[in-house]
């Protein structure tokens, strides 16, 4: 390889110090105007928004407050014409198949979390992952409409009826199972929302399992333990706090959830007795009757009930995210 | 007799078969989860596949109960909805994730800001739309799909805010300093090069959050709220294929039911294809693998129906 | 092919070196704390850089090298909750003062770092990325100054047909090299070297020492290496750093063959690492 000896040294008209000095002056006035553009969104974003949200909400909703105050949580009739308002019906629906799904969705996400992490064939593992995370990505409408077509029917020929034979005489419980077998209910809508949260908490629950060091697991292993003894006793416990912030998340997410539900769970606004009778959500109620609310009382009610669901879902959220955080605190070393 | 060695034996033999159980179990939780993706999926291609028709693009809505037309208008509409919402959704969200990235990582403040922003991300997307609604549909008047717009962008903001916001985390540090050792400004290491190597990652986010908003209903259903006709006036109410396809499943018509099935089965496609997209472009070819499996999978289930 | 090195002259500060035996940076009573003054990195540091040398930084892991490098060109300004006590007198000014703009400062002084660092665009784009914002604008005074940069980095050869290629497409030993030249193309006084043949293998490690060597007759450089055999193969000077304080800072020979401190014996003869 040829190359020059010594170093080439070049003469031009302006050193190139000085002349950075004549950028410069530019640059900080530039970093200002970008930094402002920039931050403002992030305030908007951060502040400006959650905040006016709620104001909004709550001035639509300020009619109805004054007119029931916090009543409105506990009164049951749902009275449009009389205009009488209670919230107790959407409110108990919508964390009845919140916690019904909840109920589902746990066991099976941290049964599809083991089954990624622990069992899966090396070759399987991108499409079972694939196929999870493709789940989160079908817009809720489409659940609803396969829900409603093609799983109602089918629960209320095969499945309910079986349920409710078997089930609705037994002592104390029993009463869980009666009802109709029409399919709009809190049973097929609780099946078909858990799997709809499956994706979340099965996804959050599979990266805390990632995080365990290998080192902690073989050390269990290598005292004797079953493959399902270490995640039961090591592994789960470990991540607890993951697992316990998925969890949250999910719940977050199925108290929001509007049109599976509005497909599934019915129109009546009264508290289902039992698992096969139609109810109502705070989302189904809000889809249903936003447009036909005719006078400034109903409009104002909707948007108490859409309050109570913001506040709501806020606080879970802001759990959950807490309880993530404490678990990065954990894991992760702050990058620059 | 049974000495300690018998005992410890059976012991771990016992042992054994729950880990056996529990497992076969957890197995079979996977088996369910995938088993529901590809029951919705026939679903949609058994029921749908065969009312796609170019009709469906090309002419729009019949008046209702006559049979026949298509769902051109629901899909020009959702067009105009998502892409002026995705407009709105990624320049703010982009702005913001930049600044959470480069400007706040010291800042406890400015995190705080950054994780109210992720629990955003997932409020009901219906109280959107009535924030919308209470902002700009009541004082305008009547329904207007520009209202539609902003409630799909509203929940994209902070989707793409926290995204960007990852990607702009993994550049690496020293990328960073390199530019400012050669006396850069702040301003410039973030256009010239910290933007330039999370690109790619950036480009995802958005895909994913496209997807996520063209197939959302509950935003739309009072602000842009439906027309039965074709309507590319932002400043009226718009039909969209989510709010038309409820409309068709509650609606009487057998036909509805039919063009449901098959504007479902496009907007499916659609979305799904956009987040392979989107997962390819991060995680290389291997994802192709189920998207390949499944659709050969499903025109093996549909011939076999067809037989029945 | 060109002999003669011109020196080009720095007006407003009026000071003109022309040989090598000056003090290009002179370190005054230096402390450097992180965190808010929790952890106190320097202590008293007292040194001087000569010009157009080569002055090494040694010691065992901690010992505070890195971060005494990083105070030449205020690269901790980055992070909040760091402190800068003492003077360091670069030219006259002193440059972690409030005044120095510490921008101006980065183009005088540049820095290689412990990884290859190449950005990500194209290999002309690299080098000339301090160029632009310098201002250099014209398309051949940048295309100029590029090739010259590369020459004199010694990668010319092996990149000078594909300058439009990404820079990920060189290997470990040529994107360090190009980091080089992407940082002598704004022509610093002085350059800082940070381990930079830690992640290398030993070809590109001795193609690094060479080049730097040739640097040395144009630039003052100070080097931080964890090697010990790379200071005594380069350096004119060497500082032996120990817990956060300089031990011993002489020639490279005295240091070697002839330390003066204890500690500095116990080190090179490889007592502690």
């Amino acid at each position: 390889m040829e190359r020059d000896g010594a170093i080439i040294e070049v003469e031009v008209s302006l050193p190139i110090s000085q002349r950075a000095k004549e950028v410069k002056k530019n640059g900080r006035l530039v970093e200002l105007i970008f930094k402002t553009s920039l931050g403002f969104w992030a305030i908007f974003l951060g502040v400006v928004f959650p905040i006016s949200a709620f104001f909004i909400l709550a001035k639509e909703s300020w009619l109805s407050i004054k007119r029931f105050g916090f009543g409105f949580i506990t009164g049951t009739v749902w009275d449009p014409v009389a205009l009488v308002f209670g919230g107790l019906p959407a409110i108990y629906g919508t964390l009845l198949i919140t916690f019904l799904a909840v109920l589902i969705a746990t066991p099976v996400s941290i049964g599809i979390s083991i089954f990624i992490t622990e069992l899966v064939p090396k070759w399987l593992k991108p499409i079972v992952t694939g196929a999870v995370e493709l789940l989160a990505a079908i817009p809720s409408i489409i659940y609803g409409m396969c829900g409603f077509f093609v799983f109602v029917p089918f629960v209320a020929k095969h499945v309910e009826p079986f349920l409710i034979e078997n089930f609705s005489r037994l002592p104390v419980i029993g009463f869980v199972f009666n009802g109709i077998p029409s399919g709009i209910d809190a049973f097929t809508t609780s099946i078909v929302l858990s799997v709809m949260i499956i994706p979340f908490m099965a996804s959050v629950t599979k990266d805390s399992f990632n995080m365990v060091p290998s080192i902690v697991k073989e050390s269990a292993y290598g005292l004797g333990a079953t493959k399902w003894e270490v995640m039961r006793k090591v592994v789960i416990p470990y991540t607890a706090s993951g697992i316990a912030g998925g969890l949250i998340l999910a719940i977050g997410r199925a108290l929001g959830e509007t049109m599976a539900v509005t497909f599934l769970a019915g129109n009546n606004p009264q508290i289902p007795k039992s698992l096969f009778e139609p109810l109502t959500t705070i989302t189904v109620a809000l889809a249903n009757q936003f447009t036909e609310a005719d006078t400034d009382l109903y409009l104002s009610s909707l948007y108490y009930l859409a309050i109570i669901l913001f506040v709501i879902s806020f606080l879970v959220l802001v759990t959950a995210k807490l309880m993530v955080l404490r678990l990065e605190k954990q894991w992760k070393v702050k990058q620059i | 007799m049974e000495g300690k060695a018998d005992i410890r034996k059976r012991a771990i033999i016992r042992r054994r078969i729950i880990s056996r159980v529990f497992l076969t179990i957890s197995t079979l939780t996977a088996i369910y989860g995938i088993f529901w993706l590809f029951w919705i999926l026939s679903d949609l291609f058994i029921n749908g596949f065969r009312y796609i028709h170019i009709g469906l693009l090309m002419e729009d809505m019949n008046p209702a109960g006559v049979k026949g037309g298509g769902l051109r208008h629901a899909f020009v509409g959702h067009l105009i909805i998502t892409s002026i919402a995705t407009v709105m959704g990624v320049t703010v969200g982009v702005f913001a994730g930049i600044f959470f990235a480069e400007y706040g990582r010291d800042s406890r403040f400015i995190q705080a800001l950054r994780n109210v922003t992720d629990i955003m991300v997932s409020t009901p997307s219906i109280v959107m739309g009535a924030l919308v609604y209470a902002v700009l549909v009541k004082p305008v008047g009547h329904f207007i799909s520009l209202g539609g717009s902003i409630a799909l962008a509203l929940i994209m903001m902070p989707v793409i805010a926290i995204t960007t916001d990852e990607m702009l985390k993994l550049v690496p540090g020293m990328m960073r300093e390199a530019a400012y050792a050669l006396g850069a400004y702040k301003w410039q290491i973030i256009i010239k090069v910290t933007l330039r190597a999370a690109k790619v990652g950036i480009l995802t986010g958005v895909i994913l959050g496209i997807a996520r908003i063209t197939g959302e209903t509950a935003p739309l259903l009072f602000t842009s709220f439906n027309n039965n006709f074709l309507e590319t006036n932002i400043l009226k109410p718009m039909a969209s294929l989510t709010v038309t396809v409820f409309q068709f499943v509650m609606g009487p018509y057998d036909y509805w039911h039919e063009q449901a099935w098959a504007a479902s089965l496009i907007l499916t496609m659609g979305v799904l294809i956009l987040s392979i997209i989107a997962k390819i472009i991060i995680n290389g070819v291997s994802f192709t693998v189920p998207f390949a499996l499944i659709s050969r999978s499903l025109f093996f289930i549909r011939k076999f129906r067809k037989e029945e | 092919m060109v002999d003669a090195v011109k020196r080009i002259m720095n007006e407003e500060k009026g000071t003109v070196l022309k040989n090598a035996s000056g003090e290009k940076i002179r370190v005054s009573n230096l402390n450097f704390y992180f965190a808010n003054k929790k952890i106190h990195a320097l202590k008293n540091i007292n040194m001087s850089i000569y010009e157009n040398k080569v002055s090494a930084i040694i010691g065992p892991s901690g010992c505070g090298k890195t971060t005494l490098l990083r105070c030449f060109n205020r690269m901790h300004d980055l992070y909040p909750g760091n402190k800068y006590e003492g003077e360091i007198i670069f030219d006259g000014v002193n440059i972690i003062s409030k005044e120095m703009d510490y921008i101006e400062l980065r183009s005088r002084i540049g820095m290689v770092f412990q990884k290859p660092t190449p950005f990500p665009m194209s290999i002309f784009d690299n080098v000339a990325f301090g160029l632009k914002l310098m201002g250099v604008n014209n398309g051949t005074e940048l295309r100029d100054r590029v090739e010259r940069a590369l020459k004199n980095a010694a990668l010319w050869e092996e990149v000078h047909d594909r300058l439009g290629g990404s820079a990920f497409s060189l290997s470990g030993g040529q994107q360090q090299r190009l980091c080089i030249a992407r940082a002598i193309a704004v022509e610093p006084e002085v350059l800082l070297f940070d381990e930079p043949t830690s992640a290398l293998d030993p070809i590109s490690t001795s193609k690094v020492e060479e080049l730097i060597a040739e640097l040395k007759s144009k630039v003052t450089i100070v080097i931080v290496t964890h090697n010990m055999q790379q200071a005594a193969r380069i350096a004119d000077f060497t500082a032996f750093m120990y817990l956060g304080e300089i031990i011993e800072f002489d020639k490279t020979e005295k240091i070697f063959t002839n330390p003066s401190h204890m500690l500095t014996e116990q080190y090179i003869t490889g007592r502690f690492g």
